[in-house]
């Protein structure tokens, strides 16, 4: 097991720049999640990291040695690809055995170990079988014994559950985690779904074109967006424009042409010194809606209209007016949801809200 | 009724174009003296004249060697060529690509001429050399867009998968791309091995004075007489260019139901 370092690394194809001087800390057997939407150079990043590609400009370092001219066959990682990669050709136990030739493991040892991997990801029954014989799901859990029976400096998955159905995609996703925490390898996992992201991470990486926008643990991340782009990109979010009117010790005032003077906790926003403006950021959930006239003690509350009501069972989602401005409000549902066109309030806690700089 | 006259229409065209092949097949088997009708017994008279013919014999054998040469080297050649082509950027690759595949495009004759031309032009004589070299020429196109079709379809990630695990890029060759691409390997080498054995075209022009393959010993023969050694070596030659393939064929789908590829 290893840490990971990405210094001020580039990547280049040809004039477009897929990866802009990214820096980067993976300690050592951290489960850490590079988050964006496609095409932001998540997976450019990891096969860098793999040495699948080279780097324009940078260093990459893994358990502190640079590897930039290591290739890929000598730096001992476990990748676990998004179609899983098997060798069609091979039996299950010779897929898994693979690395194992390599790496001067006793042939008596093998077995054994194929064994043991195989346990480990609750498939010991499949090892004579030909890859085309498992569902998708079984085939994932083969690309992981694969990966990891080789005992890795680093463990690398590409989207390793988008392939499958949603079910198993949250079964795979507990499975996974408790795979990774049993053997502690450093692991790098590449996503574009934040469910998957916030229910697995130690640190998430949110990245968008090209750039890591924020390093964070999940509730940081949620709860603190650094910039707009993550606070709309975990979740729906309300941004609202909001002037400064004043900053103590543990609290900034702002002051928003919707719901009057709202105390934000210093801690949710941070990187505000000297500004006079600044962007209120509002979970979705953290939106109430109420009806219209009731009490919301320790609230701020302005009158709302419903205009869509997006019905999902337990919880349904309002887009509700204020003012001018459409706000998302996603709420358990109490008794009955509150109809289109009915008049409402909407309401929140100051303290559930950050406050980002003016961008 | 419609469908009664084109169905009858294409069974017409069947037997236009196999009975000529059946009945060379049959008369093979004839007991008689002429390589014609009528059946007088069946016999595998001929048979073992064509055996016990030197000529026939030499020229089976030079066809043999010149197939199996053509084919390992245009198999061999057809490989690089296609991993090069699919699997690196190469500059110039449509181009070169195209020049790979030209010869199939290009009339068999004037290939042939063409070739014969320029190897005057250099001043080098014809040999057994230049034959198989022609046959190269010809028959790597059809390795090359049988290989190349099925490294298309070989995912890149398996060989990353097989490199990360810690498999050089060569042992990664032989254990994961080699055996998912041998099915059209296998394909494309019978098919340079068949494509060569019954070429007769451009064997004319490149062959040297004396040496004869199975095609052209036939077509000499035919000048002289119609022996019914020529209906018995058809025979053979049916036999070698229809079963070969199949033969290839069904190698190839055990190969490929076993893994499952
Ligand atoms: N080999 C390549 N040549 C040119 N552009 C590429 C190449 N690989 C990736 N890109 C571009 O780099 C950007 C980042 O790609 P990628 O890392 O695959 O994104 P992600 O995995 O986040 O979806 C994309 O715009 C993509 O089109
Ligand atoms: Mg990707």
């Amino acid at each position: 097991m290893s840490s990971v370092t990405l210094q001020n690394v580039v990547k280049r194809f040809h004039r477009f720049t897929a990866v802009h001087e990214v820096n980067l800390e993976i300690p050592d057997g951290a489960f850490v999640t590079l988050l964006g939407p496609s095409g932001c150079g998540k997976t450019t990043n990891l096969r860098m990291i793999a040495g699948l590609l080279d780097p324009t400009e940078g260093e990459i370092l893994i358990g502190g040695k640079r590897v930039n001219d290591v290739p890929i066959h000598k730096r001992n990682l476990g990748i676990v690809f998004q179609n899983y990669a098997l060798f069609p050709h091979k039996t299950v136990a010779e897929n898994v055995a693979f690395g194992l030739k390599y790496r001067d493991v006793p042939k008596a040892e093998i077995a054994g170990r194929v064994q043991k991997a195989l346990d480990l990801v609750q498939l010991p029954d499949v090892g004579t079988r030909y890859p085309k014989a498992l569902s998708g799901g079984q085939q994932q859990r083969i690309a992981l014994a694969r990966a990891i029976v080789i005992e890795p400096d680093v463990l690398l998955l590409d989207e390793p559950l988008s392939a499958l159905d949603a079910n198993l995609r949250e079964d795979m996703r507990v499975e996974l985690k408790r795979i990774q925490e049993q053997i502690g390898v450093t692991t790098v996992f590449v996503t574009h779904d934040q469910s998957e992201a916030l229910a697995m991470s130690d640190r998430i990486v949110v990245m968008s074109a090209g750039r890591i926008e924020q390093v964070g643990t999940p509730e940081e991340v949620y709860n603190t967006p650094a910039s707009e782009f993550v606070a709309s990109f975990l979740g729906a979010s309300n941004i609202l424009p909001a002037r400064i009117t004043g900053q103590d010790a543990d609290t900034v005032h702002l002051e928003d042409p919707l719901f009057g003077a709202v105390p934000v906790p210093a801690a949710k926003a941070p990187a505000l010194a000297g500004a006079s403006r600044a962007k209120l950021v509002l979970r979705a959930e953290k939106l109430q809606i109420v009806a219209a006239g009731a009490p919301t003690p320790g609230m701020i509350a302005a009158p709302a209209f419903v205009e869509t009501v997006d019905y999902q069972g337990q919880t349904v989602r309002y887009f509700v007016r204020v003012g001018n401005t459409q706000m998302q409000a996603i709420n358990m549902i109490d008794e009955r949801p509150y109809a289109q066109g009915e008049a409402v309030q909407a309401a929140f806690r100051p303290k559930d809200c950050a406050a980002l700089p003016e961008s | 009724m419609g469908w009664q006259l084109i169905r009858g229409y294409a069974l017409l065209v069947y037997v236009f174009m196999f009975l000529p092949v059946a009945v060379v097949v049959l008369l093979s088997f004839n007991a008689s003296q002429f390589g014609s009708f009528p059946i007088t017994g069946f016999s595998f008279r001929w048979f073992i004249e064509l055996a016990q013919n030197d000529a026939i014999l030499r020229a089976f054998r030079t066809s043999m060697v010149l197939g199996l040469l053509t084919a390992l080297i245009s198999t061999t050649l057809g490989v690089l060529a296609s991993l090069a082509l699919v699997r690196y950027r190469v500059p110039g690759e449509n181009v070169i690509s195209t020049l790979l595949i030209a010869p199939i495009l290009v009339p068999e004759v004037v290939l042939a001429v063409a070739l014969l031309l320029f190897l005057n032009f250099l001043g080098i004589n014809k040999s057994f050399a230049l034959l198989l070299f022609g046959h190269v020429l010809f028959t790597l196109p059809f390795v090359i867009l049988v290989v190349q079709a099925r490294l298309i379809a070989i995912r890149r990630d398996v060989e990353e998968a097989a490199m990360s695990l810690g498999a050089s890029p060569v042992q990664t060759f032989f254990q994961i791309t080699l055996p998912l691409m041998l099915p059209a390997v296998l394909a494309g080498a019978l098919f340079a091995f068949t494509i060569s054995f019954d070429d007769i075209t451009g064997t004319l022009f490149w062959k040297p004075g004396g040496v004869e393959t199975v095609p052209t010993q036939i077509f000499a023969m035919l000048r002289n007489s119609i022996s019914p050694e020529i209906n018995a070596l058809g025979t053979v030659m049916i036999a070698m260019t229809v079963g070969l393939p199949l033969l290839g064929a069904a190698i190839a789908r055990t190969i490929s139901r076993k893994s499952g590829v």
